[in-house]
């Protein structure tokens, strides 16, 4: 049977797929994020990340104080490419006034 | 670019309370939420509150959010914009957002970041089955929206949250089989845990989750015994029938905007993870920014607001605004927080934040006038 222990709902990555990257020498977040998209969905690693740093502080044998979260890019949530655009070349409306 | 004096990013008791303490001060605030009404967590908070008055204790969550909300309503100098999501604050001080599909940037004076926490998951056998929910999703479900999750359910943890919740599942007729907590001791208020009691839900301490079952969803699930190491003890599984669990195992700060502005940040296990170093005025390192409410340390609502208070007259302080007695108001709240942090939960919290104050210079602070 398929491990089912979900850690990435994302990018539906399990326990068992996270434990063999870290064996395979990805150890800190970003690494792990690079290689397998964990914390690149929707939640952008506001469920997976605390899960993900325990993984690697037991395997590695470093506390959580000690582990970077990695880097936080903008945007934190999906948006739409025209609303991009759309700023690029109106060059930012006046909103509020 | 919008020009905007003070921006507070999150609507929830601690943005709430920060944009009114800076308006009274002659500030202009906008307040941006992402959600269509604001007041945060508040508005599924059935319950009345702890503390003491002056937190609005005695008065259910969602009344505090109207007291706030009404009391901004009068303000002139206070804009909301709801349905807005902050997307990102940049080195040079340009947040950007978005809103009604339009992406915006904004060049605030000062910003309050008030953004909250999330749940924490957990990772279990088959914890991606449909009915295992975070306990405040379930809340909102029912008390926001109306709708019953289930018919029978597990709570893994029995802080605060796990306790108020299996409450309030109990008044909507949903059954609570078992509440279990790792922890050697119930985390949260013994009043709490002692009304579900009296209600007929046992309270499984040094207990958590072994695995769930089901097909298309949740069927049953197994718990069982921990040993001092936190493993689970073969042999002391027990079977439970239920069709929803409840993950209540902690929060963690909303703090990636923190991260982006350059904030110093610190993991601190008390306070739920990576949180900004600050002076007592809840001025983080970065000039301007200032912090209040779970994003800050996961508390409660009610020393959330305490935190709002202060980080917007900071915020106002700092723009040159002023009150006639801003020391004895600042003082004020310092003695409401140090009250709600009593106890052994309060003093870990205390212990935590003791490890992340930082001091500025004093020019242009609550300090200076």
């Amino acid at each position: 049977m398929k491990e089912s222990i979900i850690i990435c709902r994302c990018s539906d990555l399990t326990q068992q797929d996270i434990r063999d990257l870290i064996n395979e020498g990805y150890t800190t977040f970003d690494e792990i994020k690079r290689i397998s998209r964990v914390g690149m969905g929707p939640c952008q690693g506001r469920t997976c990340l605390p899960l993900v740093l325990k993984e690697i502080s037991i395997a590695i044998g470093i506390p959580m104080s000690d582990l970077s979260p990695g880097t936080f890019r903008p945007p934190v949530k999906s948006i739409k490419l025209e609303a991009l655009t759309e700023e690029a070349i109106e060059g930012g409306e006046s909103y509020l006034e | 670019m919008i020009p905007v004096e003070i921006l507070v990013i999150g609507g929830g008791p601690a943005g709430l309370c920060a944009a009114v303490q800076a308006a009274e001060m002659g500030s202009k605030v906008l307040i941006v939420d992402r959600n269509n009404t604001l007041g945060g967590q508040l508005v599924k908070q059935t319950h009345m509150f702890f503390g003491s008055e002056k937190q609005y204790a005695s008065t259910r969550g969602f009344d505090i959010a109207n007291i706030l909300l009404d009391k901004i309503d009068k303000m002139k100098n206070v804009e909301i914009m709801r349905k807005a999501t902050v997307l990102a604050i940049y080195e040079d001080g340009v947040v950007s957002l978005e809103h009604k599909d339009k992406y915006i940037k904004i060049k605030p004076k000062a910003i309050v970041v008030a953004t909250g926490a999330s749940e924490k998951n957990l990772a279990f056998p088959n914890n991606d089955l449909p009915g295992i929910y975070g306990a405040g999703a379930v809340q909102t479900l029912m008390n926001e929206y109306g709708v019953k999750p289930g018919n029978r359910v597990l709570m893994i943890g029995a802080g605060n949250i796990g306790l108020i919740v299996s409450y309030q599942l109990i008044q909507a007729g949903v059954r609570v089989e078992a509440i279990v907590e790792a922890a050697p001791t119930i985390g949260g208020y013994l009043v709490h845990a002692s009304k579900v009691r009296r209600m007929g839900v046992p309270i499984l301490t040094g207990y958590s989750i072994k695995e769930a079952y089901g097909t298309d969803s949740l069927e049953s699930a197994a718990i069982w015994k921990l040993d001092e190491n936190w493993r689970g003890i073969p042999g002391t599984e027990k079977k439970l029938n239920v069709d929803v669990i409840c993950i209540s195992v902690g929060l963690s700060p909303l703090s990636e905007l923190l991260w982006q502005a350059g904030c110093q940040m610190k993991y601190i296990h008390e306070l739920g993870g990576f949180v900004p170093v600050r002076d007592t005025n809840l001025h983080s390192s970065v000039k301007g920014l200032f912090v209040a409410g779970d994003v800050a340390g996961v508390e409660e609502a009610s020393s959330a607001m305490v935190e709002g208070y202060i980080a917007g007259m900071s915020a106002a302080a700092y723009l040159g605004y002023k009150l006639y007695n801003m020391k004895l108001v600042k003082e004020d709240l310092m003695n409401q927080l140090d009250s709600l942090r009593h106890g052994p939960v309060g003093e870990k919290i205390r212990r935590g934040i003791s490890n992340l104050t930082i001091e500025h210079e004093a020019a242009a602070s609550v300090d200076a006038l």
